[in-house]
């Protein structure tokens, strides 16, 4: 027997009622010694800010989860440790993205820059120069930097699931 | 779903073979328009679809987090109402201490929120936000009140219909859902871009509660059911627990 799934419908513009009371953005301690605060824009089809979107990361290999709202700017924040890599993969973050207009999460990837296994990752090497680097994070006054491109030219790559 | 009298370029017509999908760019939702990503979804491995997701089982959710009426000195106004449900996957099988946020508007049809200015009255006594763990059964259940339609900016005289968001995790990280619970019979339904950017409508009524007398608290509430089937993350998941 197979349950059809319940279709997905957009988190809207009040989500902060109630997804923010654990909001959390902390995936680790600020005092880890390896803790890299990472920060990004989440911007629309103009290169506009979205106010009003959300942020989840996650690190499989770490077991570590945070959320991030986005202010006024698009910005949003995580204090983060370069999660492990495992089976051949770099070490990466998982992310889901919801905003009010995004009728369904995207689903898409952090990577780390630098890192020698970016070069083989299955995923990541698969996909083409330009795709690959809405990726990968970068570095900026020792922090890194990831925007999220909804549409353009340089639309972030974002996966099915 | 064909009305006479409502604007296609507001609500598509139906289209059964989206399945349970909703329509990414649906062009009567207006804010779709510089949101939803253009380019094509690229394919993971199917392995990557097994992968676990955070598991919440440990946060510290307090006796009443799930009951929306007692959260202030004095009662919300409105029609009080219990919601529940039970938490699946598309094999039927339950999703166990796993996280179910929800937040609405209040009996007015006003979010408790800043952005939310529509003239119509807050209500000191409700913030609409809850949230539990799921039982061993899958089992959830809110205690509420009746959220009111409210006007939004979409388009002339837009106005959604009822509902309450629910944000769901499950076990596998892409188990994960965000959506919207309706109540039966709303008149607004043929009019919601959000509605119907699930273009199948057998679809759509999975996102309808079913009034359940069994359920409802003689004197005290009306009752509403619904269940929430995730995917499966991945056929090949094991679910150990079970065995």
């Amino acid at each position: 027997m197979t349950l059809p799934k319940t279709p997905s419908q957009t988190v809207g513009p009040y989500y902060t009622i109630g997804l923010s009371p654990w909001s959390r953005n902390e995936l680790a301690s600020p005092a880890d010694p390896g803790a890299l605060r990472l920060h990004g824009q989440l911007l629309d089809g103009e290169r506009q800010p979205v106010g009003d979107g959300l942020v989840e990361a996650w690190d499989r290999v770490g077991r570590r989860w945070g959320r991030s709202g986005t202010d006024a700017d698009g910005r949003f924040s995580f204090v983060v440790v370069k999660p492990d890599g495992s089976g051949g993969e770099a070490p990466r973050l998982d992310v889901f993205v919801f905003a009010r207009g995004l009728l369904r999460h995207q689903l898409t990837r952090i990577y780390f820059p630098g890192e020698p296994a970016n070069d083989t990752d299955p995923v990541l090497s698969a996909l083409s120069e330009d795709e690959r680097s809405t990726l990968v994070a970068e570095p900026e006054d020792g922090a890194l930097r990831f925007d999220i491109h909804l549409q353009g030219d340089d639309q972030t790559v974002f996966f099915a699931h | 779903m064909t009305v006479p009298g409502v604007d296609t370029s507001i609500v598509l017509p139906d289209d059964p073979s989206f399945g349970p999908e909703v329509q990414i760019d649906y062009p009567g939702y207006r804010s779709t328009r510089l949101r939803a990503p253009k380019s094509p979804l690229v394919t993971l491995p199917e392995e990557f679809h097994a992968i676990d997701g955070p598991v919440f089982g440990d946060l510290p959710i307090g006796e009443l987090d799930h009951d929306l009426t007692r959260q202030f000195a004095g009662e919300p106004l409105g029609e009080r109402i219990v919601v529940s449900g039970r938490v699946l996957d598309e094999d039927g099988r339950p999703l166990r201490n796993t996280l179910v946020e929800v937040w609405q508007a209040n009996a007015a049809g006003r979010y408790h929120h800043q952005v939310d200015q529509h003239p119509a009255p807050l209500d000191p006594n409700f913030a609409g936000a809850g949230r539990c763990l799921t039982d061993d059964d899958g089992n959830y259940r809110f205690v509420t009140v009746k959220p009111g339609a409210y006007p939004w900016g979409n388009h002339e005289n837009a106005w959604r219909p009822a509902h309450i968001h629910f944000s769901v995790f499950g076990r596998a990280f892409t188990q994960r859902l965000v959506t919207q619970m309706y109540f039966p019979g709303d008149p607004l339904f043929p009019f919601d871009p959000i509605f119907n950017s699930v273009r199948d409508p057998k679809s759509r009524e999975l996102m309808v509660s079913t009034f359940d007398l069994s359920q409802t608290q003689p004197e005290w509430a009306l009752a509403f059911t619904w269940d929430i089937v995730l995917g499966r993350g991945a056929a090949a998941t094991p679910f150990e627990e079970d065995a």
